[in-house]
């Protein structure tokens, strides 16, 4: 969303952001920030604010992921990276139960994760969507997921609103960013030389009470409007909804689906790097005796083999079914399901295909009618 | 927000606890079939479990795995609960090692079951193929049990030999209830067989219904249900009286795996009872 908010904000100079950082740790957060790594950035612990990828900044493009060291001042200069905030709610591997065997007699404990307080610095408003997307699944339908409640509980999040849009982004035509407009506690917006402070929620508030900040000046605010208007505004990408989910669901048997199937590798990135895939599969781990056994769940991904199985028939044994499935569910059926896209325009399924297979692409050519796709793949 | 306006809370602390159970009988079904007859190791559990005809447990075996298995015991007795199960995957060939006295784990049930209650005061279809006859045995117990309060019972079962047949006294004893019509049909016979010969869809022309007061059950492959219900429906019956059992990959059981879904629906949760007019669409559609 781009629209201003109503809430009071202040400013803190960026020289006084380590304050944050210690009064979150005073008050028993972990604070989990984005941190450079491998080529890319990845949540892990910081301690002090050098440990944030100062003077960096992220190029993406489909099927590519580059980032520099600029030189600039900007601590929040990189978007982001292959992670969303996912994997800090819903575990890449779960551990579910401890089995144990003697004399035939079977008992169950649940391994219930430790409740931890942790302060993620830096999520993005397209990410805190897809959060708020888990949420719905994973803790207000039918069935209520203890495991997720418990890490959920503890986040303490940080938004950066965004001022810069990759090629790949288009949140603004999701309606989930580059403002984040919801699901915080505190959101910021790195001006030059500070930082302006939002906050959205009363732990956020409490927070801000114990910083050293002041009101932003209307100056201030109206240059943060700006930055983040403008990023909205440079966005180059777009998805229509307008005609979801129908359109898609009587796009069944359209030809294109061969056409991107020759293209699609079956992988699995878009969907590990997915603010809102949530397929998971359970996995049995007996220990060598035979007398003790642990259950987990792991990630899956709607592009393995093993996701359409059932009693010696795969229902999805093409990657053309397969990727079908994936788009979708994601596009289409996810509305019938839970009353929102699944998607939320933060362009990572776009930069992390090894060969750029483009969903904001791939849903016009869905759409338009046969003969208009077979003119363009005749030109590509 | 959603397509299924009734959502009810389960608020069982965590759906993913597995209770042990132990197997008081094994009873042999045929070559690779077995029933087992369960009873839950904790008396509690024993006391409160409850289940609808139609719906599903998740089986589990210690250091294998999870499996969905439909329950086909009566509802009327729930603490005593059969599965029969076929050796087909890694965990039911495990699973058909156990004997009497080793213990399994439930979690369940899980699913929505057979509409029993909207059938009362009307004729009931049921028409099964192959082991699909076991999530209805439940509905069909529930049935009788209630004779009264349904109209005309007509049970129409297809194998594809004689061996194939399981429940064989359960149909004879059914035969005899009034107003009970039970055909049987196999594809390949034998000296043996004095039924119908043919598919299931065949024994259609041997039974009249009334469409307005009739609802018809259907579980077994998905090719029978595809190729029974334009027929059902040219005789009259709607297909908002028409449910199907359906089968997808169940893993989790409670709608978060993402495995069992078809189309919008996520068949663990939203099925595996399904009314025929809401799945019509995506039955018969490729890869979904």
């Amino acid at each position: 969303m781009v629209t201003q908010s109503n809430n009071h904000i202040d400013a803190i100079p960026k020289v006084l952001l380590q304050q944050l950082l210690d009064v979150l740790s005073a008050k028993g957060y972990r604070t989990v920030g984005p941190v450079v790594r491998d080529g890319s950035v990845f949540w892990d612990t910081i301690r002090q604010v050098a440990d944030l990828p100062l003077g960096w900044r992220d190029e993406q493009t489909p099927g590519r992921y580059r980032i520099e060291q600029t030189g600039s001042t900007r601590i929040f200069g990189v978007v982001h990276g292959p992670q969303s905030v996912k994997p800090l709610a819903f575990a890449p591997r779960e551990p579910l139960l401890t089995i144990e065997r003697s004399k035939g007699r079977v008992s169950v404990q649940p391994t219930m994760p430790k409740s931890e307080k942790v302060a993620v610095l830096g999520v993005r408003a397209c990410d805190l969507a897809g959060l708020a997307i888990q949420d719905h699944i994973f803790l207000k339908d039918a069935y209520r997921d203890p495991y997720y409640r418990i890490r959920r509980d503890g986040l303490f999040l940080i938004a950066v609103n965004c001022t810069r849009a990759l090629a790949t982004c288009f949140c603004a035509s999701m309606d989930t960013g580059p403002r984040a407009s919801a699901n915080f506690d505190l959101a910021l917006t790195e001006l030059d030389e500070e930082m302006l402070v939002e906050a959205g929620s009363e732990a956020g508030r409490e927070v801000v009470r114990a910083l050293t900040c002041a009101p932003a000046s209307p100056a201030q605010t109206r240059e943060a409007e700006r930055q983040i208007k403008a990023c909205a505004g440079s966005q180059t990408r777009q998805l229509d909804r307008s005609r979801l989910p129908s359109a898609l669901y009587d796009a069944h048997e359209h030809p294109r689906w061969d056409d991107v199937a020759a293209r699609c590798l079956a992988c699995g990135n878009c969907t590990m790097v997915c603010p809102t895939c949530f397929c998971h599969s359970v996995e049995e781990a007996p220990d060598l005796t035979q007398t003790g056994s642990e259950q987990s769940r792991l990630w899956d991904s709607c592009f393995t083999q093993e996701h359409g199985y059932i009693h010696g028939k795969n229902i999805r044994p093409t990657i053309k079914d397969r990727y079908r499935m994936w788009l979708t569910h994601k596009l289409a059926s996810w509305i019938d399901q839970f009353g929102t896209s699944g998607c939320v325009g933060c362009g990572r399924c776009i930069t992390w295909c090894p060969v750029g297979i483009d969903l904001t692409e791939e849903l016009p050519a869905l759409l338009n009618s046969t003969t208009q796709v077979k003119k363009e793949s005749i030109r590509s | 927000m959603t397509l299924f306006s009734q959502v009810t809370v389960n608020a069982a602390p965590n759906p993913y606890l597995i209770q042990p159970a132990t197997i008081v009988e094994k009873i042999r079904e045929a070559e690779d079939i077995d029933t087992y007859r369960l009873r839950f190791v904790d008396e509690q559990v024993r006391r409160s479990y409850r289940f609808a005809a139609g719906q599903f447990n998740m089986v589990y075996l210690f250091g294998v795995g999870e499996v969905a298995i439909s329950i086909v015991s009566d509802p009327d007795e729930p603490e005593s609960l059969d599965h029969t199960i076929r050796m087909v995957g890694r965990v039911t060939k495990a699973i058909a090692q156990l004997q009497p006295g080793d213990e399994l784990g439930i979690r369940g049930p899980f699913g929505q079951g057979w509409p029993l209650d909207d059938a009362q005061g009307k004729d009931v279809v049921i028409v099964t193929g192959g082991l699909g006859c076991a999530p209805v045995v439940g509905a069909i117990e529930y049935i009788f049990r209630r004779r009264n309060e349904y109209g005309a019972v007509k049970i129409l079962h297809g194998v594809k030999t004689p061996h194939d047949l399981l429940f064989r006294e359960r149909f004879d004893v059914w035969r005899r209830h009034p107003d009970t019509q039970v055909l049987l049909t196999s594809d390949q016979p034998d000296k043996t067989w004095h039924y119908h010969v043919g598919v299931v869809t065949e024994l259609f022309e041997q039974v009249v219904v009334d469409p307005a007061r009739t609802m018809v059950l259907m579980c077994g492959p998905e090719i029978m249900m595809r190729l029974g219900v334009p027929i059902l429906m040219q005789r009259g019956i709607p297909a908002t009286a028409i449910y199907v059992s359906l089968e997808r990959h169940m893993e989790c059981g409670i709608g978060l795996c993402g495995h069992c879904q078809l189309g919008p629906y996520f068949l663990c949760k939203d099925g595996p009872v399904m009314r025929y007019d809401r799945v019509a669409s995506w039955l018969g559609r490729t890869g979904v």
